[in-house]
């Protein structure tokens, strides 16, 4: 299976680069375009072929490496 | 002493570490490569500055789960000191031996110039040579020194004096103008700056010289 992990940075946590796109945005004369946060996607594939044993480990991915709790979120999609 | 210094692919400030340690004891430390499984006879340890992994998923993420870190835990746990600079900071955070997070800086730039700091804690091991409100100038280089934690962290840490150092000058917008920490037993220090960096006049500096010297003088 393949799992999608979208990894984004909490409510309050400053985010420098989603203020210097959103800079970006207004100088290319995108106006009303606010809030713009910046992220990552993890994708990977994974042996397992039940989706809870999929997302369970994809879970603890995210636990021990890929995402930060002390700043980050994560959402974890499993694509058949 | 058997101070150790660990090295991980593309640290860079491994050899300057080792220097100053060498400087203040005497006698070369030992170097271990990130990849050993254990550590070997050591009491005390430095996590150097660098760029390990290449920054790659965040700073100081795979640093935090090499091989060598496991020791290095229990090490810390067990009382050892261990100190982490600039990348060792963010690996520290990132291996759970401190509290809180180093972040993008808020102005975006890489930073890389000599800052004034305050002590404010003197009773660690680490700032115990030093008067409390002293001032000493370091060196900072990054682009990931943006310190946070939660509110209810940073208070712990003010209410506990564990906040080691701060900027006068905050250069990359750290919560409460925060450039250095420790844990909450006192034997692990993470910070920003680079005190390895000014060991001689030559250098442009002496204050790292000062500081090295009394961190081994207090932990021998």
């Amino acid at each position: 299976m393949k799992a999608k992990i979208t990894i984004t940075l909490k409510n309050g946590v400053l985010d420098p680069q989603g203020k210097a796109i959103e800079g970006a945005l207004a100088g290319l004369g995108f106006a009303g375009a606010s809030d713009v946060r910046q992220g990552k996607v993890i994708e990977l594939k994974l042996e397992e072929s039940d989706e809870a044993a999929a997302r369970a480990k994809a879970e603890e991915m995210c636990k021990k490496l890929l995402a930060n709790p002390v700043m980050e979120n994560y959402q974890i999609e499993i694509l058949a | 002493m058997k101070p150790a210094v660990i090295v991980f692919p593309a640290s860079n400030c491994d050899r300057d570490a080792a220097a100053a340690l060498e400087q203040a004891t005497g006698k070369a430390p030992l170097m271990v490569w990130h990849g050993e499984a254990s550590l070997p006879d050591t009491d005390f340890i430095i996590l150097p500055g660098g760029f390990s992994y290449g920054d790659y998923l965040r700073s100081g993420a795979m640093a935090a789960k090499s091989p060598i870190m496991r020791a290095v835990i229990d090490k810390a746990n067990a009382g050892t000191p261990v100190i982490g600079i600039c990348n060792g900071f963010q690996t520290l955070c990132e291996a759970g031996l401190l509290p809180g997070a180093l972040l993008r800086n808020s102005g975006l730039n890489f930073v890389c110039r000599s800052v004034t700091l305050r002590v404010e804690n003197t009773s660690s091991i680490f700032t115990g040579g030093y008067e409390k409100g002293a001032f000493v100038d370091f060196p900072v280089a990054h682009h990931d020194g943006n310190y946070f934690a939660d509110d209810e962290t940073l208070n712990r840490l003010d209410g506990d004096e564990r906040i080691a150092f701060r900027y006068v000058d905050n250069p990359n917008g750290s919560a409460r103008d925060i450039a250095g920490i420790l844990n909450e037993a006192g034997n692990v220090l993470g910070m920003m700056p680079h005190p390895e960096r000014v060991i001689s006049p030559l250098l442009g500096g002496v204050d790292g010289a000062a500081f090295f010297k009394s961190v081994v003088e207090a932990a021998a």
